[in-house]
């Protein structure tokens, strides 16, 4: 079977991660309550960005750039957008996954009103402007009572099919106090989604803070493990046997190797979580997907068939295009070295299995 | 086939265990209540001493912090990486299909059924009075 080359991805296609971006925090005072309105007007909040560091958006990698606008932070235009992305590659659906510094204040009240302002806004200025876009719930994850307010109001808007949250925390994410956002997200049909990112609680290395991008960058896929390891080794997926979960901008290269590490010291350690009947291996691939890029391939084409045997699964990578970030050119969306039938699952039957509220047809 | 004697059932208390060689084969007899068991002493995985490891319980959970501790004394767990195997079938738990040790048919009979012969008992000293561990190999 002949390898296709790097190309669009075919019709019918769903992009998992998008990313629109606030144009400026003024953009959301309408769509705040009156009291959180002038608490943020009081503390001049209004005037900040409230990016978060990881990624400005005016750094070079943060954008592709013939995608650059003449104002405003990449992705935070819907015309251009659509120009960009949706008009060409012409996805079915696209997923609009805000990353925004809501999602890591230490208040626990502004952070959830922030992520209320937010999800109205790409609810009115993005998914009621154009009938292919879908978006994430953005929550306040330090909170889960207040995350599953958020989720509780907006799950029967069957536009929203998915529950946002970064890699790295306050608490690992299988933690049980995290428990009441994955018990809401499974009953609504809702995976979550883990974005790369981290609320800095904690370094994003392992090791300690690091000083360049570079090593936050690579490091993210340390969250990811780490992230996976926990929701495995907590049993949320036993307790939650429904609950569906996509990485986000993880890379995939990563995942063999960890699941072969956690398959073989679970055999000595079983004891210590009874819960875990099945080798560890078959859980994530039955319960995570991995949205595609950026998408971290090795060098040659059979190192890339090699990795994806390893993975053991063609039902866990989901196309993405990551609009604005810059991972392709043109509109060669799909990296090179995949079959004509891993692209067809990839950009199709994966997401549509993943994601059941994109099978409906939104009133 | 042949029936090896290989120990009195009065050596081997309940919970308890006797290494034993049976035609160069070690094998680890184990008393689970009155039903005798045996395995090879040599772990599958790498080939460990595994009827030297420790003797526990088979700890379950149907659900996250759900914790029952079913099978008092019925697993063993391989000294050298911890795996633990089913004494009654040699099954291991992390891969009960592919992972085994072997397991050997123990029996329990009276000396002076045994005394009729024939049988093997290298080491042990028949007489009716008493019952026996016998391996049939």
């Amino acid at each position: 079977m002949a390898n296709s080359p790097a190309g669009r991805p075919p019709p019918g296609a769903i992009d998992c991660d998008i990313h629109p971006a606030v144009p400026y925090t003024r953009a959301l005072l309408p769509y705040l309550d009156d009291y959180w309105r002038e608490h943020i007007l009081r503390r001049g909040l209004e005037r900040e960005n409230l990016e978060p560091s990881s990624y400005p958006a005016n750094a070079a990698i943060n954008g592709r750039p013939d995608w650059h606008l003449p104002s405003g932070p990449p992705g935070s235009s819907l015309a251009a957008m659509q120009t960009h992305l949706l008009d060409r590659l012409q996805p079915k659906h696209a997923i609009c996954n805000v990353i925004h510094g809501a999602q890591v204040m230490l208040s626990e009240d502004l952070s959830a009103a922030l992520c209320r302002a937010i999800n109205n806004w790409i609810r009115a200025e993005w998914l009621d402007r154009d009938p292919r876009l879908r978006a994430s719930i953005v929550v306040p994850p330090h909170s889960a009572d207040l995350a599953v307010e958020e989720i509780e109001r907006l799950a029967p808007d069957h536009r929203f099919v998915q529950v946002l949250l970064l890699s790295m925390a306050e608490l690992p994410l299988g933690r049980r106090q995290n428990w009441p956002i994955y018990k809401a997200a499974a009953a609504h049909g809702l995976p979550i989604g883990i974005h790369a990112g981290s609320s800095f609680r904690h370094p994003p290395s392992a090791g300690g803070w690091p000083s360049y991008y570079l090593e936050d960058y690579v490091s993210q896929s340390q969250g990811f493990q780490a992230s996976v390891n926990s929701l495995v080794s907590e049993g949320v997926f036993v307790k939650f046997p429904d609950l569906k979960v996509v990485l986000i901008e993880s890379g995939v290269t990563w995942l063999p190797a960890s699941l072969w590490r956690l398959d073989k010291t679970w055999r000595g350690v079983r004891a210590e979580v009874p819960w875990l009947e099945e080798q560890p291996t078959e859980t994530v691939r039955r319960h995570v997907r991995l949205t595609l890029q950026p998408f971290d391939a090795p060098p040659s084409e059979p190192q890339l068939r090699t990795l994806l045997e390893q993975l053991g699964s063609d039902r866990m990578l989901l196309f993405s295009s990551d609009y604005p970030h810059w991972h392709y050119d043109g509109d060669d969306a799909l990296p090179s070295g995949l079959s004509t039938e891993l692209i067809q699952r990839i950009c199709v039957e994966n997401p549509l299995e993943t994601y059941s509220r994109l099978k409906e047809t939104p009133q | 086939m042949t029936r090896h004697v290989v120990a009195s059932v009065a050596d081997i208390p309940p919970g308890g265990r006797k290494i034993v060689t049976v035609k160069g084969r070690e094998i680890g007899i184990f008393r689970i209540g009155d039903d005798f068991h045996g395995l090879i002493n040599r772990c599958p995985h790498q080939g460990a001493p595994l009827c030297l490891g420790e003797i526990v319980s088979r700890l379950v959970a149907p659900s996250p912090g759900d914790y029952r501790l079913t099978r008092p004394g019925e697993m063993i767990r391989c000294p050298w990486h911890c795996w633990e195997f089913d004494i009654r079938t040699g099954q291991s738990l992390c891969d009960p299909h592919s992972v085994q040790a072997r397991a050997f048919d123990v029996a329990v009979e009276d000396g002076k059924t045994l005394v009729e012969g024939p049988f093997v008992a290298e080491s042990v000293q028949v007489t009716v009075e008493e019952a026996y561990v016998v391996v049939t190999l």
